[in-house]
């Protein structure tokens, strides 16, 4: 299965915000934070269907998520996903002395993952420990 | 039933100071005027809370007394020989500043989230100067309001109602009288909203804020178009920014997380320097946390630096991208992690939450997060502006007071008080060593 070549952005949005503050442990705030936004060429180029799951992998790291096509995203090659330990798992760690990692524009590979789950945040956070 | 007029929300840096909460029985069963962050925050504050103290007994969290949570971490301080304090945007500007002296007596780093959210735009802020003003003024005067990066109907949903585009000031009604632009490399909910959305390509910002410098400088641009756009576009909007009566631009993450970092913010600030030439211009940061601008705020009049303050040669040093955080941790240099309410496990590059949970963490929280199922050390606390009241700062730097508008739970107290405690013990541990 190929893949498409694309930069991510991670960020803010309505959702994450309520979901954080409806708690962290809780499956609103999971949901909120577990899924890219994509333009619809790109789910197309996948032969999936939006909705589906895909593994978006980075240099520094690989997360399955939830496909969702986003009209805010009007090119391809480009996708979003909110703040969160999901987005996070694929960000460098080299700030360029800024102290800043970069967040928005990391280089990936998204490919279908109709066949794998999205991890739980306990799950992932084994992975960490 | 108990009502609360003009409560400050705690939620983000807009601080919206309008709020009508009402109380009953101790429990907040209305939150008025408030939106959909801050209504769920008033209403379900308490639904994940943390309520003992833990110490991680091989490898479990165990139920602790405070006392004993205080000993420990107080411990784990007093041995770590450079440990890093993290977080305080979501705590008073009193917690600030006991974590400052907390910081000193022990020989580590401060550092707060603005290290990851706006970080390079204070950077740029040091580069350059900055044209700023309140929120207050912007929503009288200004008749022009660029996003930049930013966005705002999402992340600060209040925003644009109370401040910006669509406020109600005193010389200007609302969104007849004013144009929102919207620069931004998604068409975002802002962006839809705006008058005008010029849609750049991503990691061009410097590019586009000089091409725009050199338009407004009536100089010619030597290319067909800089960063997607084409230079008649850009000569335009150069106009538009050029000939109205005050303006200002509001930026984001979009233009701070992304590569260039804070030499983004020194062209957006040498742009908004250059429009003083031709009218009225303010630059502004959209921050995030509630209290991110306090820290900052609390930081430079007690030691001379915002963030990322290192305090290991006895006195305080800054150098951003060295006493920053994700580098001290990548480098592989601090021994020990307090983190006061906020969660790095989750908002850092794995690498880094993993180098992070090899040494031991104290979390203060009110309530679970990634980083408190990680800790060594859990020392619950309450929620600033519901529990306790102090001062926090809003995103244009106005200081606002937080109010208590219901009792804290037994056993949990401010993050003042918990790192008064700390602070007391630490210094009672030094004495006997």
């Amino acid at each position: 299965m190929t893949g498409v070549k694309v930069i991510i952005l991670s960020g803010r949005t309505l959702r994450q915000g309520v979901g954080k503050e409806a708690g962290k442990t809780s499956e609103r705030y999971r949901t909120s934070i577990s899924y890219c936004d994509m333009n619809q060429e790109d789910i197309a180029s996948l032969s999936i269907k939006a909705g589906e799951n895909v593994k978006v992998t980075s240099a520094h790291g690989s997360v399955v998520l939830k496909s969702a096509a986003s009209n805010q995203l009007t090119k391809p090659g480009m996708i979003f996903i909110p703040y969160g330990l999901y987005a996070n798992q694929l960000f460098n760690d080299i700030t360029g002395s800024s102290g800043m990692p970069t967040f928005k524009g990391e280089p990936a590979v998204v490919e279908s993952a109709a066949d794998e789950s999205v991890k739980t945040i306990e799950e992932l956070i084994m992975e960490i420990k | 039933m108990e009502i609360f007029q003009d409560v400050v929300c705690p939620v983000c840096g807009c601080l919206c100071d309008d709020i009508e909460v009402n109380v009953e029985n101790n429990k907040i069963v209305k939150a008025r005027n408030a939106c959909a962050m801050g209504t769920t925050k008033f209403l379900n504050y308490n639904a994940d809370r943390i309520s003992v103290p833990m110490i991680k007994d091989n490898g479990v969290q165990k139920p602790v007394s405070l006392e004993d949570s205080i000993g420990r971490a107080s411990e784990v301080l007093v041995n770590a020989k450079y440990p890093l304090i993290y977080g305080l945007s979501l705590s008073s500007c009193e917690s600030v500043k006991v974590a400052l002296e907390l910081t000193e007596e022990i020989g580590g780093v401060l550092d707060n989230q603005t290290s990851v959210c706006h970080g390079p735009g204070v950077q740029g802020l040091h580069d350059i100067g900055e044209s700023t003003g309140s929120l207050g003024e912007i929503r009288h005067r200004a008749d022009l309001i660029v996003v930049w990066g930013a966005n705002l109907q999402e992340a600060h949903p209040r925003h644009m109602e109370r401040y910006s585009y669509t406020s109600k000031g005193r010389f200007r009604n609302g969104k007849d009288d004013r144009k929102l632009i919207v620069i931004d490399v998604r068409n975002t909910l802002t962006a839809k909203s705006a008058d005008k959305f010029v849609q750049i390509e991503q990691g061009k910002d410097f590019e586009f804020a000089n091409a725009l410098r050199t338009a407004l400088n009536q100089e010619q641009i030597q290319k067909n178009q800089v960063a997607g756009v084409p230079v008649e576009e850009i000569e335009d909007l150069a106009e538009i920014l050029r000939s109205c009566e005050f303006g200002v631009i509001f930026f984001g993450q979009g233009v701070t997380q992304t590569n260039g970092k804070g030499r983004n913010i020194d062209g957006l600030f040498s742009l908004t320097r250059d429009l003083n030439s031709w009218t009225k211009f303010l630059i502004m940061p959209a921050r995030g946390h509630f209290n991110v601008t306090g820290v900052n705020q609390v930081s430079t009049w007690q030691t001379g630096f915002p963030y990322g303050i290192d305090f290991s040669q006895g006195y305080p040093w800054y150098n951003p991208g060295e006493t920053t955080i994700i580098d001290i941790i990548r480098r592989g240099e601090n021994d020990a992690t307090l983190v006061i309410g906020s969660d790095p496990i989750a908002h850092f590059p794995p690498a880094i939450s993993k180098r992070l949970t090899s040494n031991p963490i104290i979390a203060i929280d009110p309530a679970h997060s990634m980083t408190t199922m990680v800790a060594d050390v859990i020392i619950p606390s309450s929620f600033a502006g519901i529990e306790y009241e102090g001062i926090a700062y809003r995103m244009d730097g106005v200081a606002l007071p937080l109010k208590k508008l219901v009792n804290e739970p037994n056993n949990t107290k401010s993050d003042e008080v918990v790192l008064k405690m700390i602070l007391e013990k630490v210094r009672d541990i030094k004495r006997r060593n």
